[in-house]
């Protein structure tokens, strides 16, 4: 294959996937687009193995590479659990930050990747590899440690060291006067020392960075080391004088950043004070204590999953509102069993769905697609809020923060501001939840004390099921 | 002016077209009525009632058409009476035009005035009042339910008595419109289970809000026809809906049917085969039976036995509550005048600019003005297009966002151009071209994903976390270049890095589109 078949077979990749990020957008179109996505990617792969720039000697560790990888991506992609869909991607995320370091380096110690370039040309490629293994390396280290706290194997509470801001501001200077001396470097081995050091700053950056964020704001963050392994991309791409990589990763880059700016928008937070990092203990704990005189009285009523289903069989409207506690308890099955059974009674039922619901954008989503509830019943959060109070009874499944009527009233409250489900306006509320704890922002919630709420404890599956019997009862 | 109330003519009409109540609010808004002796015996209104309310009698046809300068008559005029109008004349009642055309040329002969209160444009919520079929088609529909009462042998609500247990009767009516609806209410007053079909989905509400229970035929398709009719459905439709009448036919005691199709044959929906197929003792009551029946069996103006079902076709069911239709029509037409002569001192004044006039007015002073131009579509009939095309820009995050402040505007250009002069200044030209492709992408990245449903959040980020395998490219072009010059290259440092590079990235190439894949085919409508 020549050079210029090579090339355009590049163009209708990068064709393919815009279409497929385009097709994305839509439930009717996304199936068609992730075709797209899949044939770019097999164009620009096999233009690449067989293109001018690989010689027959690669082949066998090609394939080899690509056998041991595709299965285990593939056997991953089959086991996975719907609800451990965040951990999965926040892993693939660190696995293309590692890639793009490594191929930064391999790049680094390949004289022939310097050859023939100017001194000017020369200075831009070493930025353009310092660039790339640093954010491959922050990409890298950051996603393992989201994957850590959306697995459940590190904390969700921020850490928070003394100092933090300063910390990072000393590394990024570190960084900036290694950089300098990298590109002072006469030889190989000398450039070297200066991208080790950087990198493990990188690295150190990254895990710091994501352990400082609260577990609250994990969907932000997902998707913002999703933008981050896009940009990792693109500026290897720069390294490699490769516009197939510049375009792709740019796409991926900055739909990544929007997708977290839309994530950001949706909690009325500013995308800086998310990396900042932080909420949900640091600020939310005196906010708390402060407001403790003005919490308001009134007692919390538990219930019975029988009486619950007392409740919705008399219901006309049901809202109901699942948060991770339904994802955790691998609830959504039974939550669909009782809403086809209401739906058969003539019951109106409808999903409503906050944009940060989960530990992922669209986390929710994903859930009761799986469990088979059509997606025509399944509202946003702006679509529905103004119809709780028609609605009958608004359940709440292992949801907190985002029904939590203080962030309209209480402007002190933490999350204040931030855009709520007005459960509190339904006749009936029943809050499902395992005991009275906060939320990952930490904040205390009055609908628990409201007169018209209920508290059904217990697990979610478990109360569902009983619920469920209840009802067919 | 005066209003003449001729008898009606055609055979077996019990109908009157003004009623005495109505008679006397007639002559409070300035008019003379006069009354065709006998015209209101059917509907129990003698001569002396209505020579009470103030009209006078006169007797002998001719006569009562020669003096009277409006004449309101219930059913479609036949072409003696026409000819016993008066020139300049105004008659107001059914006219059908389509069906009539040679009565409508006898009319611009008689250069006459004629508003046939068929054509009136229903969608007009003021004209609701003067709507004639509506009120008719309620009282049908309530009549055709008490035929079926008559004609079935058993109670319609459930009993546990003493005697034993009385099963409730299940009525099934096809068509749900004014007449289907009436006939719904009655039923379900009377306590039968009721089910009911109409091709227009939208009427399924109006249904349940009546005690009727909606039931659906399981093909897609949309029945409005515009201003509230229904319109012939493709044959994959009717081929459904066939299954879903056989299967209620062996279920019910009771059926009725009111489909009609204007302009068109009564749609064939009970089959012989069907009619076989119900319980012995079954009726079913066919509105349609002047149009040529919805069930294959009925005999117009009969009611007859067949394979044990009554089968009633009356075509008069009106004129079986004479009484009722009659009070209820005359005051529609009493409406029409209030709106015909508004300034309430018995002159009307037949102003086309009105929607709903203009509607009415077949033939003004002798001249066709029939049809009227359409009435402005109902919205009704837009809302389903207009929605789909709404519907995915109020799911986006973009589109309807007011655009960003002047001085915002203003500092991001600024800084982007401070940047971009930066990097003009010093970058080489080589990495120029690269940027521009970098920018370039970014916002075609910025404007494909800006409008994504938030149900695909999830799908996306992993689609666009697949893609950005595409660094695996880096990778392999690293692994083993084809070599041109000597070069002490390291080798099999190189090649160890490159592999784990693929390895890595393939994991997520395969994972990432297959979990997307997986992900995608669980959303369903």
């Amino acid at each position: 294959m020549s050079a210029s078949l090579a090339t355009v077979s590049y163009i209708g990749a990068i064709i393919l996937f815009i279409l497929s990020l385009g097709g994305l957008s839509n439930p009717e179109s996304s199936r068609r687009g992730n075709l797209y996505g899949m044939i770019g990617m097999a164009l620009a792969v096999l233009a690449t193995v067989f293109g001018p720039r690989v010689s027959m000697a690669g082949i066998p560790w090609i394939i080899g590479a690509m056998l041991v990888g595709g299965s285990v991506g593939l056997y991953a992609a089959r086991k996975v659990q719907m609800t451990q869909m965040p951990e999965l991607v926040a892993l693939m995320h660190s696995m293309v930050g590692l890639a793009a370091c490594l191929v930064g380096f391999a790049n680094y110690i390949d004289p022939m990747a310097a050859l023939n370039l100017s001194s000017a040309e020369k200075g831009i490629h070493e930025i353009e590899i310092y660039l790339g293994i640093l954010i491959g390396a922050v990409t890298f280290s950051g996603s393992l440690i989201a994957f850590g706290k959306l697995a459940g194997k590190i904390g969700g509470k921020p850490l928070l060291l003394p100092g933090r801001h300063f910390m990072n501001l000393v590394g990024l200077l570190v960084v900036i006067a290694f950089g300098w001396q990298f590109l002072q470097a006469e030889t190989i081995s000398a450039g070297m020392f200066a991208l080790t050091v950087m990198t493990v700053i990188a690295l150190l950056f990254g895990i710091h960075m994501v352990m400082a964020i609260g577990g609250a704001d994990m969907p932000v963050v997902v998707s913002m080391l999703n933008s981050y392994s896009g940009w990792a991309a693109a500026a290897t791409g720069f390294m490699l004088n490769n516009d197939l990589l510049i375009v792709t990763g740019a796409l991926v880059g900055s739909s990544g950043a929007i997708l977290s700016y839309i994530m950001c928008r949706a909690m009325n937070r500013n995308f800086i004070s998310v990396i900042a990092g932080g909420f949900g203990s640091g600020a939310g704990k005196p906010a708390k204590k402060a407001d403790g005189d003005a919490q308001p009285a009134g007692e919390v009523i538990p219930v019975t999953a029988a009486e619950t289903a007392e409740l919705l069989r008399e219901a006309k409207n049901v809202i109901i509102v699942p948060g991770y506690g339904m994802a955790v308890a691998q609830a959504q099955h039974t939550v669909n069993e009782i809403t086809q059974f209401l739906r058969e009674k003539g019951v109106n039922v409808r999903f409503g769905i906050h944009p940060v619901a989960g530990r992922m954008p669209g986390h929710m989503n994903v859930l009761l697609a799986e469990a088979r509830v059509p997606y025509d019943i399944v509202m946003e959060m702006d679509e529905l809020n103004a119809d709780f109070p028609d609605t009958d009874v608004a359940i709440v499944i292992g949801a907190n923060d985002i029904v939590n009527p203080a962030a309209q009233d209480d402007p002190t409250s933490p999350i204040a501001g931030m855009p709520v489900l007005e459960v509190w306006k339904a006749k009936t509320s029943i809050m499902m939840k395992r005991s009275m704890a906060t939320g990952y922002a930490g904040v205390e919630n009055p609908l628990f004390y409201k007169e018209n709420n209920r508290m059904l404890f217990g697990d979610a599956k478990k109360m569902l099921e009983e619920v469920l019997t209840a009802l067919k009862a | 002016m005066q209003i003449g109330i001729p008898a009606e003519t055609s055979a077996g009409e019990k109908r009157v077209a003004t009623v005495p109540e109505v008679v006397e609010k007639l002559i409070k808004l300035g008019f003379k009525v006069a009354v065709e002796s006998g015209a209101g015996e059917g509907a129990n209104c003698s001569d002396d009632t209505y020579r009470a309310a103030g009209a006078e009698i006169i007797v002998g046809t001719p006569k009562l058409w020669a003096e009277s300068d409006i004449v309101f008559k219930v059913t479609v005029p036949t072409s003696a009476e026409v000819e016993l109008m008066r020139e300049g004349g105004v008659l107001i009642g059914f006219i059908w035009p389509a069906q009539n055309p040679e009565l409508m040329q006898q009319f611009a002969a008689k250069k006459v005035t004629v508003l046939a209160i068929d054509c009136l444009p229903r969608m007009l919520s003021r004209a609701q009042k003067m709507d004639a079929l509506t009120s008719q088609a309620g009282v049908a529909g309530y009549r055709a339910v008490i035929e079926a009462a008559n004609a079935f042998g058993r109670f319609f609500n459930g009993q546990i008595t003493a005697a034993g247990k009385v099963p409730p009767a299940k009525v099934f009516i096809a068509g749900a419109g004014v007449a289907g609806l009436a006939a719904i209410g009655t039923a379900a007053g009377l306590g039968a289970i009721v089910r009911a079909n109409d091709t227009r989905a939208e009427v399924a509400d109006q249904v349940k809000s009546l005690g009727g229970e909606f039931v659906k035929v399981e093909y897609e398709e949309e029945g409005g026809g515009g201003g509230g009719y229904a319109k012939v459905m493709s044959e994959g439709f009717q081929q459904a809906q066939r299954e879903m009448y056989a299967k209620q036919a062996k279920e019910v005691d009771i059926i009725i049917t009111t489909a009609l199709i204007p302009g068109k044959p009564a749609p064939r929906l009970i089959t012989a085969e069907m009619v076989k197929s119900m319980k012995p003792g079954s009726v079913i009551v066919d509105m349609a039976a002047e149009r040529g029946g919805n069930c294959e069996l009925t005999e117009p103006g009969q009611a007859v036995v067949k394979h044990g079902v009554t089968i009633v076709g009356y075509t008069d069911l009106n004129s079986r509550l004479a009484k009722q239709s009659s009070t209820l029509y005359a005051t529609n037409l009493f409406r029409l005048t209030e709106e015909l002569c508004k300034t309430k001192d018995g002159i009307i004044n037949v102003n086309m600019e009105d929607d709903a006039i203009r509607g009415l007015t077949v033939v003004k002073n002798g001249e066709i003005t029939w049809p009227a131009p359409a009435p402005k579509l109902p919205p009704a009939a837009a809302k389903p297009a207009a929605k789909s095309v709404a519907a995915p820009a109020a799911h986006g995050h973009g589109g309807g966002g007011a655009p960003a402040s002047a001085t915002k505007t203003a500092v991001m250009f600024g800084v982007a151009a401070l940047l971009f002069l930066l990097i003009g200044a010093y970058a080489p030209a080589a990495f120029l071209g690269h940027f521009t492709v970098f920018v370039l992408a970014c916002f075609v990245g910025y404007m494909v994903v800006w409008n994504v449903t938030p149900a695909l959040h999830t799908p996306l980020m992993s689609v666009t976390n697949a893609i950005s395998s595409i660094i695996a490219i880096g990778a392999l072009v690293q692994i083993a270049p084809p070599l041109g010059l000597g070069f002490d290259r390291p080798e099999e440092w190189i090649r160890w890095l490159a592999v784990v590079a693929i390895a890595l990235t393939a994991v997520n190439m395969f994972g990432g589109f297959a979990v997307t894949r997986r992900m995608l085919s669980m959303f369903r409508k």
